[in-house]
């Protein structure tokens, strides 16, 4: 009986959606149409106004810089929410887990296809993030990639390595750095005299990677940021298995 | 080119499909960050390269592998639990 109710909702809200589904890609402007003024405007004057190619990150990080201020705080709040949740309060009983013995050396094969991997994921995350004012990309992106390096490298060394270069003090002020710099920059123009993350600095020639002011200053302290950021969740998350301590229970 | 762009579509669509029919969490996983990959390619057809990266590194990188890391937490204490009951048995 209660199937058949459930069947029966199921069908008259699916085909509800499916009716309106089908109106809204019906009723679709044409392919490649825009109708908001603001692409248009933005498109041709980022490159005079600010001297930056990739209009996109002219957006994010100086015509709507506060929004994105905001979610920059949305990562590090969230990063503080796992932190907390999956904290290990101070004096803690814990006991050795006996089970980490991942010293042994993975297959040569792993490790020599990895290296050259994680040295081309090197080079891609800083050129991501030091060209987020020229081409696609940007800070964000650029703290993922870097972020993955020293996941790869967990998984063809061992917890050992990774401990040892997701120093967990280093990365909680790389963390807080890179989130306060963001505010600090904005604070600057304050104090200039203009408005809150107005573009303060020379813009530069349009095309260096030296240019377009503010815009690949505030991508650079993102990608400090969002690179901490992620390796502070890994580290919480892993914390128990790299240590080899469980709390006691 | 529409084909390219339908197919891509298609694509989407039918890993999607895969994602949500696959039952182990540590496939689904994976499916996922091939599903992460298909939606970048996607993107990156239909001319957005931003949100394409932005895809490519959340979708195919950081969402599994937040998944993996909890789902290995917990089986690194259900196992230790298990070990530890069988040594106090």
């Amino acid at each position: 009986m209660r199937e058949r109710i459930r069947v029966r909702t199921f069908l008259v809200f699916g085909g509800l959606f499916l009716f309106l589904f089908c109106y809204a890609v019906a009723n679709l402007p044409p392919w490649g149409s825009y109708r908001g003024p603001y692409g248009d405007v933005i498109s041709r004057v980022s490159v005079y106004e600010r001297h930056a190619t990739d209009a996109v990150n002219a957006v994010n990080y100086d015509y709507r810089a506060f929004d994105t201020l905001g979610e920059e705080f949305i990562l590090f709040t969230a990063v503080l929410g796992v932190m907390m949740l999956l904290r290990r309060e101070e004096g803690t009983v814990t006991r050795d887990a006996g089970k980490v013995k991942d010293n042994i050396r993975l297959s040569t094969t792993v490790r020599v296809t990895a290296m050259p991997v994680i040295l081309l994921t090197v080079i891609f995350g800083f050129y991501i993030g030091l060209h987020g004012q020229l081409t696609p990309g940007g800070g964000f992106q650029a703290g993922v990639i870097l972020a993955s390096i020293p996941f790869l490298l967990y998984v063809c060394e061992n917890t050992e390595t990774f401990r040892r270069i997701t120093s967990h003090t280093a990365v909680e002020v790389i963390e807080a750095l890179g989130a306060s710099s963001y505010v600090l920059i904005g604070m600057t123009s304050l104090v200039m005299g203009a408005p809150f993350l107005s573009n303060f600095l020379p813009l530069g020639t349009t095309g260096d990677v030296f240019s377009s002011g503010t815009i690949a200053l505030i991508s650079v302290c993102i990608g400090f940021e969002v690179t901490a950021a992620f390796l502070l969740v890994g580290y919480t998350y892993l914390e128990e298995i790299i240590t080899g301590e469980l709390p006691e229970e | 080119m529409i084909w390219v762009g339908s197919g891509l579509l298609l694509l989407v669509a039918v890993s999607g499909f895969g994602v949500v029919n696959t039952r182990d969490v540590t496939s689904q996983v994976i499916a996922l960050s091939f599903y992460g990959v298909l939606m970048g390619l996607t993107f990156f057809f239909f001319q957005a390269p931003d949100v394409a990266l932005s895809q490519i590194t959340v979708g195919a990188v950081a969402l599994p592998l937040m998944v993996m890391l909890a789902i290995s937490r917990m089986k690194f204490r259900a196992a230790n639990r298990q070990e530890k009951g069988e040594r106090d048995a």
